[in-house]
């Protein structure tokens, strides 16, 4: 991952993946008015993997979400990969942008091979067998095996759920991908499986991945840099050690808390993240 | 601006052609019209050449490359020039690409099996169907040697849902068939100057029939339909789960007061249809032969016995409990996804609209001796 440093320090000479430019986001409900971000700014460039970390009713997901266009902002432009963010629901957009949801969105009434190649299916115009193909390599790079094809969803576990929903997002090789809560409600072993294959699928696939996580060790493992929402906005973004020397009650709290400090001890012992 | 069209070049060289991949051989791409056959029919002609240059392509992805590897039927070819990204996805493609499976042939000892799976499967929805209406039975005797433990408050709600708001519509449907059925009877009563037969036709035909009919149908397509699909959500959600370990029984807590709610209510949306539909019929007697409502008011009690409005309202409680239990087993047997919540549902309206009907004519058979 040291060859994405020189880009972290120099972002602006190169066109961003995500830009968000003064991004206001207001609820509103017959009884009152509430302001999740406020002029938010923020952009993640070409091989990132940046972890946006926040405390609940932050309004991570939702930023998540207005990437991917599932939701309007109140006001500010979001662009993703040089379109603005309201043209990406189009057909074809599986080839630009792919999402891991936290718990899977898998399609129940299909199995698992048709679940991954639901997008290359809905192109139409390729053949049966190339789509099935395509699929089984997607398959087992995910590290799952041929015999798990015609499972469906209900017969999987969740570390299976997660790894073919990741499939399934990345059929079409789209250049960017978001993750949810990428490890939340897997076992530890899992978990760490997990991690790994997003590690190795990012540099294997040359992703830029954007993701919203609590959970310290995924965020330490993966994260080249990491993006804190507080105050409405983004209140520091940089590398995780830049990250942890803020002074600001949540960024001491998530990070130098009992939690933290356990992941820092992890963090000493497998340094490559920072 | 450089053309993204995935294509293919042949290059004369020394000892055979070399192929040039160009473009984006990406999966979008792909989805244009009219593409993939030009490219197929390209690399089939490609077939004989000898080396591979994929250097000068724009992109390949995993769909592209696994285009390729097919027609190099999965060998990697003699001579391949490749940047290493785009090595390491063809070899990404070239070890996870498996044989596809044998198509599978069905013998008769399949087919044999397959029936005996399918009468099993009516077998075991009988038996659960049967099963239901002991625990009910069960839970009934429970309920009446300790009252005060019943769902009380779930039994008023369902009275509510099921009930109440089903008033306009159930009125609407009832009094437009009367209007229609008064309005068609009276042009052939007319002809034959029978014209205050109309309210015993009227009468019999709303009160005996159409009015608990239509009041089933209609509580069947609204309620039944409900009361599957929230089961089915509870199956799918865990919830029915949640239930059974805290030792709170299915059939005491979820069945039993939709049942009893509907027991209820058909009956009293029975009269209530009945009521509309016959002041549609008195409406449309009124204007197409001259009958006075006072006329037919008077007329009604006399052309048609108390039997027949006793009959109609057993019927209906029956009608009730059926629509209940079919909603409720078909609620209870939804697997965890999503087609099986949409066929269970559908299952659930159809099978119950076929019984109600059934049951109808069976009570037509039964009782014909009374109230004609």
């Amino acid at each position: 991952m040291t060859e994405q440093m020189p880009r972290q320090k120099l972002p602006g000479q190169e066109q961003p993946i995500v830009d968000i430019r003064k991004l206001s986001t207001v609820f509103v409900s017959p009884e009152k008015r509430f302001v999740v971000h406020k002029d938010l700014d923020f952009s993640v460039y070409r091989g990132e993997v940046v972890s946006i970390v926040g405390g609940s009713g932050t309004g991570k997901t939702v930023l998540l979400r207005q990437i991917l266009g599932l939701e309007r902002p109140t006001e500010g432009e979001i662009e993703v990969l040089g379109q603005p963010v309201e043209q990406m629901g189009r057909k074809g957009a599986a080839a630009r942008i792919g999402m891991l949801f936290q718990h899977g969105a898998l399609f129940s009434a299909f199995s698992v091979i048709e679940n991954i190649a639901f997008p290359l299916r809905e192109l139409k115009t390729l053949p049966q067998t190339l789509i099935r193909e395509a699929a089984m390599v997607k398959l087992q790079m995910v590290g799952l095996k041929p015999e798990d094809a015609d499972k469906t969803p209900a017969d999987l576990s969740g570390g299976m759920i997660k790894r073919v929903a990741l499939a399934r997002a990345l059929i079409m090789d789209p250049p960017l991908l978001l993750l949810d809560e990428p490890t939340a409600g897997l076992d530890p072993d899992s978990s760490d499986g997990f991690v790994t294959l997003l590690r190795s699928l990012h540099r294997d696939l040359e992703l830029t991945v954007i993701m919203v996580t609590h959970d310290l060790d995924t965020l330490y493992e993966l994260s080249t840099r990491i993006a804190v929402l507080a105050d409405k906005k983004v209140i520091v973004t940089g590398a995780p050690r830049d990250v942890i020397a803020f002074q600001h009650p949540f960024v001491h709290e998530f990070f130098l808390g009992e939690r933290g400090q356990r992941a820092m001890e992890l963090l000493r012992e497998y340094p490559f993240a920072i | 601006m450089t053309d993204s069209t995935p294509r293919l070049e042949q290059q004369p060289a020394a000892d055979g052609a070399v192929s040039r991949v160009l473009g984006q051989w990406t999966a979008a791409q792909f989805a244009r019209p009219r593409l993939l056959p030009t490219l197929e029919a390209g690399l089939k002609a490609a077939k004989g050449s000898l080396g591979w240059d994929l250097r000068q392509a724009e992109q390949i992805d995993h769909v592209g490359a696994q285009l390729l590897w097919d027609h190099w039927d999965r060998q990697w070819p003699a001579v391949l020039e490749a940047s290493p990204p785009q090595r390491a996805v063809l070899e990404r493609v070239a070890e996870f690409t498996a044989p596809p499976p044998e198509p599978k042939v069905t013998s008769w000892k399949e087919h044999y099996l397959d029936l005996g799976a399918k009468v099993m499967h009516g077998v075991n929805h009988v038996r659960s169907f049967v099963r239901l209406i002991g625990q009910l039975a069960l839970n009934i005797g429970r309920l009446a040697r300790a009252p005060q433990e019943g769902p009380w408050r779930d039994v008023s709600g369902h009275l509510y849902r099921i009930g109440a708001t089903a008033l306009p519509i159930t009125a609407l449907v009832g009094f437009l068939i009367g209007v229609v059925l008064a309005y068609l009877t009276a042009q052939q009563l007319r002809q034959f100057g029978a014209d205050a037969y109309i309210v015993n036709i009227l009468g019999i035909a709303l009160i005996r029939e159409l009015g608990p009919m239509l009041a089933a149908i209609l509580i069947a397509g609204r309620s039944g339909s409900a009361i599957t699909a929230q089961i089915g959500v509870m199956r799918v959600t865990d919830e029915l789960d949640a239930m059974r370990v805290m030792g709170i029984s299915h059939s005491f807590r979820l069945v039993m007061p939709r049942a009893i709610a509907l027991a209820i209510v058909m009956p009293l949306i029975s009269v209530w249809t009945t009521l509309a539909a016959l002041g549609g019929g008195m409406l449309a007697a009124d204007i197409s032969l001259g009958i006075t409502p006072t006329f037919f008011v008077k007329a009604l009690p006399e052309a048609v016995s108390v039997g027949n409005f006793v009959l109609a309202s057993g019927k209906s409680v029956v009608f009730g409990v059926l629509i209940a239990l079919i909603a409720c087993h078909y609620g209870l047997r939804i697997k965890p996804n999503t087609q099986s919540l949409g066929e269970g549902t559908t299952s659930s309206v159809v099978t119950s609209i076929t019984v109600v009907i059934l049951v109808d004519a069976l009570f037509a058979v039964l009782f014909k001796e009374v109230g004609i």
